[in-house]
């Protein structure tokens, strides 16, 4: 059972919701950061996907202690729900001197569902701009395209280079835009990613006791500015995810889903 | 023998309107003299496509503008506002 007080709170949640994404910095200690680049560079199993987490990574294993850490086990129960599924991972690589980034691409293909998987990309060593990091683009996962359909943009006003010190922990929703970045130092980079699908409906699986907060229509607004005239459109996709998070079905910010629901069919009779 | 060579921009806006400022933006560059990639720059080269037609650059795509299909009303996805530009350079070869 997992530690309450390890799980994500209502305004981190809301931030998931808008941004697509939720930074930890410092998160994995550094004698297990150590550790996990030496499996990294030697290999790590792989499942088919479908088994549970749980299975995964057997002690002794290095990045099976990183997924077993209290804190990380509070996110993954927080998004996903206790002992999801293995997805897949991928330990990704960036040679030194490597000088093109990565083209702009979603993972896997176009995908309707409320419902969502998510990624972690775990930097188990220090990973500065010149070594690259992960290029995110935040808000961009409730776009509908597959893959490297959008190859044909560069820069975003916005983008978010993940640019960060070892045992550093980004969790995705599965929907998120991001690209691998040019490695211009003479080191190898390495970023594990882990995808890992839900078991539970996704209903308030993270401490909900700041549910009410005032500060979250707010998050829930933010503009990341890239899609310009759409936001609207942007913060009626995070209404209807919080909806579907919460259960809240007349949860509404700005009264931007009220006003469409409302369609009265009260006739009134004249005399 | 100086040859004419093809600069391609790509803006994106934040609307319809070709004085909005620029929200994504990509080059290719046909001279060779460029090499650009994903995550280059975190500033437009112009804050907006009539900034860049006074440089020079000529707007040699519009996006087609379409209702929403039936229910895909609160659908997003490709930036909608896409104008490709081009400039022709000279080049020794």
């Amino acid at each position: 059972m997992v530690n309450r007080k390890r799980l994500l709170d209502s305004k981190q949640m809301a931030r998931f919701v808008s941004d697509g994404f939720l930074r930890f910095d410092n998160l994995v200690p550094d004698d297990l950061n150590r550790a996990a680049c030496a499996e990294m560079e030697q290999g790590i199993e792989r499942r088919r996907g479908g088994v549970r987490l749980s299975e995964m990574w057997p002690a002794p294993s290095a990045i099976g202690e990183v997924f077993r850490l209290p804190e990380v086990q509070g996110i993954i129960h927080s998004l996903v729900g206790p002992d999801p599924l293995y997805d897949h991972h991928a330990v990704h690589t960036v040679d030194a001197g490597h000088l093109t980034g990565q083209v702009w691409h979603a993972d896997a293909i176009i995908d309707t569902r409320l419902h969502f998987d998510i990624q972690f990309f775990y930097f188990a060593h220090d990973t500065p701009r010149e070594m690259g990091g992960t290029l995110i683009l935040p808000g961009s996962h409730y776009r509908r395209i597959s893959e490297s359909d959008i190859a044909r943009y560069q820069n975003f006003v916005g983008q978010v280079p993940i640019v960060c010190g070892a045992g550093a922990m980004v969790v995705v929703h599965h929907g998120i835009w991001h690209c691998a970045q040019p490695n211009r130092t003479g080191r190898r980079r390495y970023m594990f990613k882990l995808r890992l699908n839900p078991t539970v409906r996704q209903l308030r699986l993270w401490n909900t006791d700041d549910l009410d907060d005032p500060a979250i229509p707010g998050i829930l607004s933010a503009n990341h500015r890239w899609y310009g005239n759409e936001v609207r459109i942007e913060i009626v996709n995070r209404i209807r995810f919080w909806r579907f998070l919460t259960g809240d079905e007349r949860f509404d910010v700005s009264y931007w889903l009220s006003r469409l629901e409302n369609q009265p069919e009260t006739v009134l009779h004249v005399a | 023998m100086p040859q004419l060579r093809q600069k391609l921009l790509l803006l994106y806006l934040h609307n319809a309107d070709l004085n909005s400022q620029v929200v994504s933006w990509t080059l290719y560059d046909g001279t060779g003299k460029e090499t650009r990639t994903t995550g280059d720059s975190d500033a437009p080269p112009y804050g907006s496509v009539l900034a860049a037609m006074k440089d020079g650059w000529r707007v040699i795509q519009f996006p087609q503008q379409f209702p929403a299909y039936p229910g895909m009303e609160y659908n997003t996805s490709y930036l909608r506002y896409e104008y490709i530009l081009e400039k022709m350079e000279e080049t020794n070869g």
